[in-house]
């Protein structure tokens, strides 16, 4: 579903992504683990079309999506919930919701993508009247999830959603993720929680100063020493 | 100092305070969405000036129905202006883009000295040279109207950005612009409307003062300073702030004129400009990212 080869992406002259080839394919959850400042997030930023790659390409069913903006990307399916969450302070869960569904193909979906949001976010559903910047720090991530959800995507690519959430909201979360798996989404979950990442996921890729150092199915990974050693403090 | 006249001058205020108003939300709109300091606002509004002039004088066509035409003209003006010079240096360095609106702010009021001459001109439309008395205070017609104007353009802005899906595209695009390209909103677009609708507000404050200013192509730098003075009392962004500190200055002005002698209202309104700068740089009310709800 989604194919990345021999990408190289920076910024001015410093490279960040040196070199990334990867794939997706459907109804699989992919995660890629790495530490902080690794290139993840740019390379995230590169596959959504908020940062041009210098060279390599990304294919996503097929096609090449490397030099398209990025409302033709998420107009394709290609859903990223970013880092960070990007929301929408200044307006309500509800009109952020909205928004998820703005493209054309979401729109159709809009109905059903509401009682499937509201039906996994039910916190979302109590709070549809308040602003999104006054949520709490799990309930932002759920709400960002959740307009995610209503992109109508084909890949759902999650930054880092555990981070800055409590052990127990974290578990919540990757059950969320779980459950959203199960509705047929495709997923690529991008992580420091490499336990958790590795835990859930069908395969793995982990990545190291811009490269992909280590990659497999996510069980192998997970009891290879080099990992257990360097993320596990095994 | 007489009752009266004080009243006079508040009511003078209030009416010339809802114009500033209009001018400012166009500025803070554009500032909102882009982080734009747009220095051809007062330029844009000098050729709505002149759209509403060259209607009436050419085609007897009333002031207030050529609003309409303004708004058009100025909306795609505006729309260009952004398409196709600051989406050019849209990353570049603030300063730049300050470089380029007051070029273009320059190049407008040359073109304006060029085409028109540096004539002031001013239009008598029949029927709105009278004032209406209310009991001691007299109340200028066109001014009246220009309110009234006002208050409906803010009240339409309003709902457009509230209740649209453009209006909700181009907020979202103000409060975060990547998280709008992450849902699919063509930010590129949404810069382009956004400037043509700051664009228009400029064009349609400068249509509504026509039957009381003189039209001229220095006109509009009058208004320039004054509305960058409302929008940062205001508060950058922010759209109720605009129309409260819009009032604030009206009155100011006004006030001023009566108590100190009309050379010093300029002062006054400076005055509070630094002050607010000093004391208060987000503005009294605070930056809002175009939220709109306060």
């Amino acid at each position: 579903m989604l194919t990345i080869n021999d990408l190289y992406v920076g910024y001015g002259d410093t490279l960040v992504v040196q070199g990334v080839s990867l794939d997706v394919a459907e109804s699989e959850l992919v995660s890629l683990v790495g530490a902080n400042g690794v290139g993840k997030t740019t390379l995230l930023k590169t596959i959504s079309g908020l940062v041009r790659a210098k060279s390599g390409e990304i294919l996503f069913m097929g096609e090449n999506i490397t030099r398209l903006a990025p409302d033709e990307i998420v107009a394709r399916g290609l859903i990223q919930v970013a880092e960070g969450r990007k929301l929408f302070p200044a307006m309500t869960v509800l009109e952020n919701l909205e928004l998820g569904a703005y493209t054309k193909e979401a729109h159709k979906q809009k109905k059903r993508n509401f009682e499937l949001v509201f039906e996994m976010l039910p916190d979302l559903k109590t709070k549809a009247r308040n602003m999104a910047g006054t949520l709490s720090g799990g309930q932002q991530q759920m709400l960002a999830i959740g307009r995610g959800l209503m992109s109508a995507p084909k890949l759902l690519i999650l930054d880092e959603p555990s981070i800055g959430l409590s052990p127990l909201l974290t578990q919540t979360m990757f059950e969320i993720i779980g459950k959203i798996k199960e509705q047929g989404v495709t997923l690529m979950l991008v992580e420091q929680n490499v336990h958790h990442a590795l835990g859930m996921a069908d395969r793995g890729y982990v990545i190291e100063q811009g490269r992909i150092v280590l990659s497999g199915p996510a069980m192998k990974l997970l009891h290879d020493e080099h990992l257990k050693k360097a993320y596990l403090g095994m | 100092m007489s009752g009266a006249a004080i009243l006079q001058a508040t009511a003078d205020g209030i009416l010339m305070g809802g114009v500033y108003a209009v001018t400012a939300i166009g500025l803070t709109l554009i500032f909102g969405v882009m982080e734009i300091v747009n220095f051809a606002h007062g330029a844009l509004m000098m050729l709505g000036m002149y759209v509403t002039y060259w209607l009436f004088t050419l085609f007897g066509i009333n002031p207030y129905l050529t609003i309409p035409v303004s708004i058009a003209v100025m909306f795609i003006i505006g729309w260009l202006m952004q398409r196709y010079l600051l989406n050019k240096i849209i990353n570049a360095p603030q300063h730049n883009q300050l470089l380029l609106t007051l070029g273009v702010m320059l190049f407008l009021e040359n073109l304006a000295l060029f085409v028109w001459s540096p004539d002031f001109r001013s239009i008598n439309v029949p029927g709105l040279d009278t004032s209406i008395q209310l009991g001691v205070v007299s109340i200028n017609k066109p001014k009246l109207l220009a309110f009234a104007f006002a208050l409906i353009l803010t009240a339409v802005l309003f709902i457009i950005l509230q209740k649209t899906v453009l209006g909700k595209s181009i907020r979202a695009t103000s409060q975060e612009r990547d998280g709008a390209s992450l849902v699919g909103i063509k930010v590129k677009n949404i810069n382009a409307i956004a400037f043509g609708i700051g664009t228009a507000c400029a064009g349609v404050a400068g249509s509504l003062i026509v039957p009381f200013f003189f039209t001229s192509p220095g006109a509009g730098a009058v208004f320039l300073l004054r509305s960058f003075v409302v929008a940062i009392l205001g508060g950058l962004g922010n759209f109720w702030g605009a129309l409260v500190a819009g009032l604030i200055v009206g009155l100011a002005e006004s006030l001023s004129g009566l108590f100190l002698s009309g050379s010093w209202n300029d002062l006054v309104i400076y005055g509070i400009f630094v002050l607010v700068l000093l004391l208060r740089p987000t503005g009294l009310f605070g930056g809002g990212r175009l939220s709109g709800s306060h």
